[in-house]
């Protein structure tokens, strides 16, 4: 089983690379971007024969002590397979 | 595998002529298998065995007194007393910067600290030679950003200080940029680690990363067992990843502390198979490795490709038997892979097995011998016609000043050290930014100095004058700090040398650089060749960066380029009333717009005697400030100092664009408290001119004046301001 | 004054803030290695240096901040045991919650190594008390990740205490945005706990700490501890 989390930050707190990323799109020539912000995905390789609700219970709990920090970040979970 | 059928274009592939693979036969009797010729192509590319280049850098001087070891181990090591040797190289790694910066600088910085920690020394300082194309080419931006932030990314990460280095721009490294790393550590004298293997039997032991398929060219991917998946599955980029290399240094210090090593040789290009043969050719041993057992980062992997992968952060090394379970325990705690992957042997051959089965059977000794060794022709470079002084044109000096100081080649160079720790370490003395930076050597009063140099436009002009003058730039800048020159390493950065008037280039640069070598005592101990910096035909100026190192036995009697007080009486020392070269000056270049001449001559004799005249007044506490002269020539080094020191200038001096802005060399410039000036120009007799006063904050010349705000703005501002221009992709 | 540096694995000024322990106490402090979780319990300073743990592969100090050490590290803290953490060891005691707040990419997504210009908020604290508050202090930076972040009830409540310990300003001592180097909210450089016994800080003061390296400001720092704590 797969699991990918994708981490970003939270609405409201200054990205400034999704701020460069907008800039340099604009400065490219391509308009009608409202807004960029910037991530990461992670990607979990999870055994097999775990059931979706204890792994969506367990990817949680590392979201919430290792993957990603809730002072600034906000994350959500996909699994699959 | 290895029944691939070996094709002629299998063997082009590999870079191997007809001649050549006739010679491989030769030493094999029989058809390699396609790990053997794989293996051939590395020990025998221009890379591992510098077949163009091997004749003419057997004309170097290498040797003196203090030269411990000196080109053919993995760095140089001369002796800096007190029971200390500095250890350091310069390498290039141009093209893999060229196709992706940020990597491609980051690995190269990985690559030269591997060379130097494996010699036993914790690396102290990184340096930097970088050339780059022109500033409004499309690429350039982009380049300098990758560039700057990969040596950043990996140096601060590993936390050795990067403190200096030099950068140019020029038009003709639009399609080839250089990118030249230096490191320089710190061993004990009675404690030097060598590649040369040693008793029969002894376990070869990898340690570091795993290997995936980092860095196997495409054109040696022919064979059918490759063409099969997608691109994806094989990288030829390599990817740093500097915080394994911070385990690396520890543990391989740590455990060099005990006396679990017999040899130790780090995996740089060409992997393992240099690593394994350099180690048992050096002992004249042979080697059985088990590849099966080498740690792997992805499955599926060939002999083939383990023999050819260039994944970083990895060493190979000899232990004394018995002695697995000390490196094991140290290399676990820093959680890196250690596996123990063959054996030394007395047969002289290479013998790789995969689960029992042989895949490859070479010799060594045959292997490496017969290496080839060419005698390229060449042509010298034609003499430049000299240039005519009356077609020069004369700008205020004052203008002159100002656009020379905001020039590419001449700008601060702040928004690129400023992303460098240039403090980590807490020895940092001279921060960037001066002749030469300096490191005091940890827990004493006395310190290493380090400088890169190279003045492509004059080698490109007159090859020999200008390899003699990069390596009398580097001796001056160490001079001018009041270290002692030891030694220098070299990273000779060419055309395709296949091409005569290239190959004339590199001929001549290494005369240059021996002659002047031999003169200032300052020997080659280590060195890198760069060779087919070429992009449609149209190769790099030639540019033999020269990195040197010296010794301040005593800190307080160091000298730095800022003017430290108003009221002190400026003089140059060296040079004479004749001065006034334009050839190739940057006033030339960047006034008028021409890159015309010859290059100002370097008289070795002179350049030596005047510099060990200011090394003396430095350490005698005689100078306040000393600046040598360079590009830009006169007024621009005084200019520097101001700047340096937030001090302004008033000079006495003729103000032709000769006068103050000509190259010649073996000039310094320097500061002394105002009483004790006619004493000194009375002790220098002709050799030393006094110039004019420190003082106010402009640089005044008669009834002419400029600033020092206005120089500094041109001077600093130019950098950010191309650099924070709208972000373009070419 | 018994002082202990816990060093990650990519920690990288972990000897220099050793020397400057030793240079201003006269004592070597104990190197502490990250995984073992037993910390003496007779400590007076418990240093988080600066560097790259764990490579700052996920987050500046995430993986420092689940390391076996740490649990004895927030017991100490509990018990008042001073505790500074300086760069990368500020991030590691954001990332514990030790200290509240996080550090994010710096405004001009570039790493920045440089002296820069700091106003002393308060003096009275163990780390600060040698600092004349008129007087500007000059200490490097050198860090990617040193843009402070705060949601509002927290800056709030680090003012409202006086947890501000630094803030970036011009060389007039002047709190302006152009002094601010990493884009920091108010311009904090450094910020303390609670009961003002830990102190993270994204400058180094063990840079300039010895005058042959250009300066002496980071000094009174280490001063101010050594007379706080023995």
């Amino acid at each position: 089983m797969k699991a990918r989390i994708h981490v970003s930050l939270k609405p409201g707190v200054l990205d400034p690379q999704g701020k460069a990323i907008l800039g340099a799109l604009e400065s490219m020539g391509f308009d009608g971007v409202q807004d960029a912000r910037q991530g990461k995905l992670i990607e979990l390789d999870l055994d097999d024969d775990t059931d979706a609700d204890t792994a969506r219970a367990r990817v949680d709990d590392m979201c919430r002590r290792l993957l990603a920090n809730t002072v600034i970040e906000k994350y959500t979970i996909d699994l699959e397979g | 595998m290895s029944d691939a059928k070996i094709t002629p274009e299998i063997v082009a592939e590999h870079g191997l002529n007809a001649e050549e693979y006739a010679r491989v036969l030769e030493i094999m009797g029989r058809e390699p298998n396609i790990t053997e010729l794989g293996i051939f192509s590395v020990m025998w590319s221009e890379h591992c065995s510098y077949k163009s280049s091997k004749k003419w850098l057997k004309t170097l001087p290498t040797t003196a007194p203090w030269v411990i070891h000196g080109p053919g181990e993995n760095a140089g090591v001369v002796d800096i007393g007190d029971g200390l040797t500095a250890v350091f190289k310069m390498e290039s790694h141009n093209h893999p910067s060229f196709i992706e910066p940020y990597q491609g600088a980051a690995t190269g910085v990985g690559g030269i600290l591997r060379d130097v920690f494996t010699m036993g020394a914790r690396p102290v300082a990184n340096l930097n030679a970088l050339r780059f194309g022109a500033p409004d080419h499309p690429k350039t931006r982009h380049l300098i950003s990758g560039v700057v932030s990969g040596i950043g990314g990996y140096g601060n990460c590993v936390g050795v200080p990067t403190v200096g280095g030099e950068v140019n721009f020029h038009p003709g490294y639009n399609g080839n940029i250089l990118v030249n790393a230096m490191t320089v550590g710190i061993a004990p004298a009675d404690r030097i680690f060598t590649s040369q293997a040693r008793g029969v039997g002894n376990p070869v032991v990898y340690v570091g990363s795993k290997t995936g398929r980092d860095g196997i060219h495409g054109a040696t991917m022919a064979s059918a067992e490759f063409s099969a998946d997608s691109e994806e599955k094989r990288p030829t980029v390599q990817v740093g990843d500097p915080f394994t290399e911070k385990l690396l240094i520890e543990a391989c210090l740590e455990l060099m502390d005990t006396d679990a090593i017999v040899a130790i040789q780090d995996m740089g290009a060409a992997g393992l198979t240099s690593s394994s043969f350099e180690m048992a050719s050096k002992g004249g041993l042979g080697v059985d490795l088990a590849l099966d057992t080498v740690p792997m980062r992805e499955a599926g992997m060939t002999p083939y490709e383990l023999m050819l992968s260039e994944s970083q952060e990895r060493m190979l090394m000899v232990l004394q038997p018995g002695k697995e379970h000390v490196a094991r325990a140290i290399f676990e705690k820093w959680h890196l892979d250690f596996a123990v992957i063959g054996r030394l042997t007395d047969t002289g051959r290479m013998v790789l097995t995969w689960h029992g089965e042989t895949v490859a059977d070479l010799p060594i000794d045959p292997l490496a011998e017969a290496a080839p060794e060419y005698d390229r022709p060449w042509e010298p470079t034609p003499a430049p016609a000299p240039l005519d002084p009356a077609t020069v044109p004369v700008v205020p000096w004052t203008e002159a000043l100002t656009r020379l100081m905001g020039s590419p080649d001449l700008a601060s160079r702040r928004w690129i050290w400023e992303q460098y720790d240039h403090m980590v370490m807490g020895d940092t003395v001279q921060r960037p930014g001066g002749d030469a930076a300096v490191v005091r050597i940890h827990g004493t009063d006395r310190g290493l100095a380090a400088t890169t140099d190279c003045t492509p436009r004059y080698v490109g002009a007159d090859p020999v004058m200008g390899g003699r003058q990069a390596v009398a730039e580097a001796w001056r800048n160490l001079t001018a700090t009041g270290a002692r020159p030891l030694a220098v390493t070299d990273n000779l950065n060419f055309g395709n040398p296949e091409k005569p008037r290239i190959m004339g280039q590199v001929v001549g640069a290494c005369q240059g650089i021996a002659e002047a070598c031999r003169a200032l005592d300052f020997p080659v101990v280590s060195g890198n060749v760069s060779l087919y910096n070429e992009t449609e035909g149209q190769a790099i100026p030639p540019t033999p960066t020269i990195g040197g190192v010296g010794v301040i036995d005593d800190l307080d009697r160091m000298a730095t380029v800022a003017v430290p007080a108003e009221g002190e009486a400026i003089l140059v020392i060296g040079g004479g009333p004749a001065d006034g070269w334009l050839g190739q000056s940057l006033y030339l270049r960047e006034i008028a717009g021409r890159e015309e001449g010859a290059p100002p001559p370097v008289d070795l004799a002179v350049e030596r005697r005047t510099g060990d005249l200011v090394r003396g007044l430095i350490q005698a506490g005689r100078v306040t400030a000393c600046h040598d002269v360079s590009d830009g020539g006169l007024l621009v080094a005084v200019a520097e100092m101001a700047l340096a020191g937030s001090i302004g200038a008033t000079l006495s001096v003729d103000t032709t664009p000769a006068a103050l802005f000509g190259e010649d060399q073996g000039r310094y410039v320097v500061t002394l408290p105002e009483a004790e000036a006619a004493s000194l120009l009375a002790d220098l007799g002709g050799t030393a001119r006094r110039i004019g006063v420190t003082g106010g904050d402009a640089l005044v010349i008669g009834a002419d004046s400029v600033a020092l705000a206005t120089v500094r703005t041109a001077h600093d501002g130019w950098l950010p301001g191309i650099m924070s221009s709208t972000p373009g992709r070419s | 004054m018994k002082a202990a540096v816990i060093v990650f694995p990519g920690s990288n000024c972990d000897r220099d803030v050793a020397v400057t322990l030793r240079d201003v106490t006269g004592q070597d402090p104990r190197m502490h290695w990250h995984a073992d979780p037993d910390l003496p319990e007779d400590l007076d300073l418990i240093v988080l240096p600066g560097g790259f743990s764990h490579g700052d592969y996920l987050r500046c100090g995430a993986m420092a901040a689940q390391a076996p050490v740490i649990a004895a590290v927030r017991r100490q803290a509990q018990r008042g045991v001073a505790m500074l953490g300086i760069c990368n060891g500020f991030q590691v005691l954001c990332e514990t919650g030790l200290l509240p707040g996080a550090l994010m990419r710096n405004r001009d997504l570039t790493y920045i190594c440089k002296d820069v210009h700091l106003k002393v908020v308060t003096t009275d604290t163990i780390f600060t008390s040698r600092y004349d508050p008129a007087r500007v202090v000059r200490i490097p930076i050198a860090h990617h990740d040193g843009n402070y972040v705060a949601d509002l009830p927290t800056q709030c409540m680090l003012e409202d205490e006086d947890r501000v310990a630094v803030r970036y300003c011009d060389a007039a001592g002047r709190v302006v945005d152009e002094a601010n180097p990493n884009g920091s909210t108010a311009n904090i450089a450094g910020v303390l706990s609670e009961n003002h016994r830990i102190l993270g800080l994204m400058p180094h003061p063990e840079r300039l700490a010895d005058p042959r390296l250009g300066g002496t400001d980071g000094r009174a720092l280490f001063t101010s501890l050594l007379e706080a704590l023995s």
